[in-house]
């Protein structure tokens, strides 16, 4: 079976943490254990301020895979409130890649 | 986990706190809440949910919610409750309640709400039920939250007006008749952290994917700004003096709509002497916003149709709200963007069904003209404030809080507070309401977790059930949807409930019109001609094309006006930029500015003494106001009691990233963390509200350290205005920071002495 990933839009993170709280309801992980975590960015670059925030799947992601093996869409992508994150095979993510700037794709283990 | 059997829901209130409209798909195993999703097929979020809700299991089954009715056996403050049965409760709210109103009149009781919550429906049903007019948002300084806005809408244009986000269509955005904004204005607001005024907040990142272009107005830089074709940090509190000036560019320079202001609009002559009052040299000393920038971004705006503003609560908060936001309409009205696809929306709740009761024309829907009349004699500040008199029915917070510590012009000797936590959150002077509250003879606290306020003077706890656990109705704005109660937690109870049941003791009229809360809420949707059974499970329904409480240009149609012909619902049946009605309320008729009530203009010698402005409010995606910090998912994303400080401020005062520092002014003293930021202004910092430590110690004088953390400790009252609204100066009162020391953490004891409530 092909790779599957995660392609992930950063340029339209809004630092909403619902990826975060998804993944820890979907698989029950008490405070503490994180599947993705948001890092803030924030920096003065150039006389103004460029806020950014990028999602990282941890090593806990799993990728939902008992979500996905029954057609569901990953929690995090599911309920991201900006839309800025698509599960797929990462051969198709890296082409959509070609033409989404400021995105980042990932692979799990 | 597998799909299991849910209960389709609309999210308002208990648990993601918010105010509300997704759809909620809430799976039950064993009688048990195990998950939440979001419902794909809801055009509100189509799937998306935000960590509040999704977190919603913390929440509902945390250990130390409240499950059953609680009686206070030792001193306030001292945390002694005992358990007891509803029927006790219930016996002793309609005995204690009812002798204060034998002794003193309905008047003496106060019924307490915070923000727009599926709790201002039952919470003035109950109010008017038991014959009180003082629904109140205490502790809300100035009045001001959304308040200010809706009344200068309402006596500009005779309706509200929303950001058309595809909001009031059935297909949203892909809806044909729809089009996305070609310009957004996010005024004054970060729409990624919440869904403030009943509006998605990113809705704003969805028409940025279809092509928007932003301008941002803030004094702090979010994620919207860096992504602004232009944005503009204002110094806070002048937001009335930028729109002027933008107003000034805008029709000095042509570019307003002449067709629209023509035919629909009156006053534009004396709209336009105003705004030139405000030439830009002068806007921009009084805004720190260089003129250029103002001058293009009216441009960019006026220039863009379809256009839309998306704002928020500062506004209310500046001084004189109403003015600031009167201002802000005019340049969607001038420009012609009102009630057009992808402009500002005319909002009407969805067939004219009254919930929550938005304007004096609901509650005279719901409660007829004489009644309202009536409450308006003893309503608090109603004599003073003809505007607030003219709008709405809340009781003046300021004049309450005062009221309830002088006893003129009458006594106030009770409070119904219901999910509400004013001590821990919005009351300005904390300690003022403190007071007041420990004045009353009783008080009472629906709630569904112990908090400063329930520690602090409860006499009596009623458990609230979640959105889990509730039926309930929503028409705010569309579409009209209903909510399903999916699991029982304890003997918690809606606040429909709740409420219904006591209002039947107050007032047996009742008795024979509603058995069930589904009777008073079939009765609510009767204006739609949809029962609750009808719009259960999803069902929920917008207004066809062509009716008063769907979009477009309803101004022609004549779906506006209760007399059917086209125009506004206004005295002239104009859109009035001179406000006819805001000159019979003894204000002026035109927007204008003024300085807030503490700043380097006004009172230099104090800006000398304190030069920093504290801002407060900035939201947290995470949190909802005052509530979540003892939800473990949530409060670990956004774990401390923070203070935003620009690097060069910190520097100066030698302040480093992640170190405890004090805030103080003249009416006392907190402690936050620091946060070193470019995000925010050297002159200002930017204070997160709402905090206290449920972790911590709650009983007296701890109060789970508010009197070390909440940072309206420091903020004083209002009004400001002679409309009874705005000027709460939550946004622009003077502090000053400094540097602590080692060990100097919060919940701890360590460092400062606790600021107690009785000094
Ligand atoms: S794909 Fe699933 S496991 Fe991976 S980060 Fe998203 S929610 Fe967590
Ligand atoms: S849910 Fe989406 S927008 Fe929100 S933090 Fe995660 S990736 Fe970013
Ligand atoms: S805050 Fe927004 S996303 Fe979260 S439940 Fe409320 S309306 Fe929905």
């Amino acid at each position: 079976m092909a790779k599957k990933g995660l392609l992930i839009h950063y340029d339209y993170c809004t630092g909403c943490m619902a990826c975060v709280v998804a993944c820890k309801q979907e698989h029950d992980y008490p405070a503490g254990r994180w599947g993705i975590m948001v890092k803030d960015f924030t920096r003065e670059t150039e006389g103004r301020v460029q806020v950014d925030f990028l999602p990282f799947p941890t090593d806990l992601c799993d990728l939902c895979g008992r979500r996905t093996a029954a057609g569901e869409r990953p929690a995090c992508v599911k309920h991201c409130m900006a839309g800025c994150m698509t599960y797929g095979e990462v051969g198709e993510l890296a082409r959509i890649m070609e033409t989404m700037p400021r995105s980042v794709l990932f692979a799990p283990r | 986990m597998a799909k299991g059997t849910f209960v389709r829901t609309t999210a308002w209130s208990p648990g993601p706190g918010c105010h509300g409209g997704c759809g909620l798909e809430l799976y039950v195993e064993d009688g048990r809440l195990v998950k939440v999703e979001g419902d794909q097929y809801h055009p509100y979020n189509q799937g998306r949910l935000c960590p509040r809700a999704l977190a919603l299991t913390q929440y509902v089954y945390h250990p130390e919610r409240f499950l059953y009715p609680l009686k206070r056996v030792g001193e306030r403050g001292e945390g002694k409750f005992e358990r007891i049965s509803w029927d006790e409760a219930l016996d002793t709210v309609e005995e204690r309640l009812g002798e204060i109103r034998d002794k003193y009149g309905a008047e003496a009781v106060i019924f307490a709400q915070g923000t727009g919550r599926d709790v201002g429906g039952p919470i003035s049903f109950l109010c008017y039920s038991f014959g009180s007019p003082n629904w109140v948002q205490l502790g809300l300084a100035g009045h001001s939250c959304y308040t200010p806005r809706l009344a200068a809408m309402m006596f500009t244009h005779g309706d509200y007006a929303v950001l058309d986000a595809g909001q009031f269509l059935p297909e949203g955005m892909a809806d044909p008749e729809y089009e996305v904004p070609k310009v957004i204005v996010v005024w004054a607001q970060n729409p990624a952290a919440g869904c403030q005024d009943g509006f998605y907040g990113h809705w704003v990142t969805d028409c940025m994917k279809r092509g928007s272009k932003l301008i941002v107005i803030d004094p702090r830089w979010t994620w919207f700004s860096s992504r602004a074709e232009k944005f503009l940090q204002l110094r806070p509190g002048t937001d009335a003096a930028l729109a002027l000036g933008m107003l000034n560019v805008i029709i000095s320079e042509g570019l307003y709509d002449r067709e629209f202001v023509d035919e629909w609009c009156s006053g534009f002559d004396e709209l336009a002497a105003r705004a030139a009052e405000y030439p830009l040299d002068r806007v921009s000393a009084i805004t720190w916003v260089p003129a250029e920038d103002i001058a293009q971004a009216a441009r960019l705006y006026a220039e863009a149709r379809p256009a839309a503003i998306q704002w928020g609560v500062p506004i209310d908060m500046g001084p004189s709200g109403t003015t600031i936001a009167q201002a802000i309409t005019h340049l969607w009205s001038i420009t012609g963007n009102l009630d057009i696809p992808g402009g500002q929306v005319i909002a009407r709740a969805a067939f004219e069904v009254a919930t929550y009761p938005f304007s004096t024309q609901e509650l005279h829907s719901l409660y007829g003209e004489e009644f309202v009349k009536r409450m308006n004699e003893k309503r608090i500040g109603a004599q003073e404030f003809k505007l607030l008199r003219n709008f709405r029915g809340w009781g003046q917070p300021d004049r309450a809080v005062e009221q309830m510590l002088s006893g003129e012009p009458y006594p106030i000797k009770a409070c119904w507070i219901q999910t509400t936590n004013m001590l821990g959150g919005q009351a300005a002077d904390t300690r003022l309401h403190y007071r007041a509250l420990k004045n009353m003879e009783f008080n009472v606290v629906v709630d569904c977790f112990p908090n400063p306020t329930s520690m602090a003077v409860a006499d009596l706890i009623l458990p609230a059930a979640s959105i889990a656990e509730k039926e309930s109705l929503r028409s705010w704005w569309s579409p009209l949807q209903v909510m399903m109660p999916a699991v029982q937690v304890g003997e918690c109870r809606s606040d429909w409930e709740i409420n219904l049941e006591l209002a039947k003791r107050f007032n047996p009229e009742l008795r024979r019109r509603f058995d069930t809360v589904k009777d008073l809420i079939d009765d609510r949707l009767k204006p739609s001609g949809y029962t609750f059974d009808e719009l259960k499970d999803g069902h929920w329904k917008f207004p066809e094309k062509d009716t008063p409480t769907r979009p477009y240009r309803r101004y022609e149609k004549g779906l506006l006006r209760p007399d059917g012909r086209p125009g506004f619902r206004t005295p002239t049946g104009r859109l009035e930029l001179y406000s006819t009605s805001f000159k019979e309320f003894d204000m002026d008729p035109l927007p204008f500015f003024t300085e807030p009530p503490e700043s380097e203009v006004r009172t230099p010698e104090l800006a000398a003494k304190y030069p920093l402005v504290m801002v407060s409010g900035r939201r947290s995606p995470v949190f909802f106001h005052s509530e979540h910090r003892n939800i473990p998912w949530l409060r670990e994303c956004d774990p401390d009691p923070i203070v935003e400080i620009h690097p060069d401020t910190a520097q100066a005062l030698g302040i480093s990233d992640g170190e405890w520092v004090a805030i103080f002014n003249d009416r006392g003293r907190i402690r936050r963390k620091a946060k070193v930021t470019p995000i925010v202004h050297p002159k200002t910092i930017s204070v997160p509200h709402g905090w206290w430590l449920p972790e911590t110690q709650g009983t007296e004088p701890d109060l789970y350290g508010i009197w070390d953390l909440n940072c309206n400790l420091l903020v004083n009252i209002g009004p400001g205005d002679a409309s009874g609204y705005g000027g709460g100066p939550y946004k622009t009162t003077l502090v000053a920071v400094k540097k602590l020391g080692e060990g100097a953490a919060a919940g701890r004891g360590a460092g400062d002495t606790a600021k107690r409530g009785e000094e």
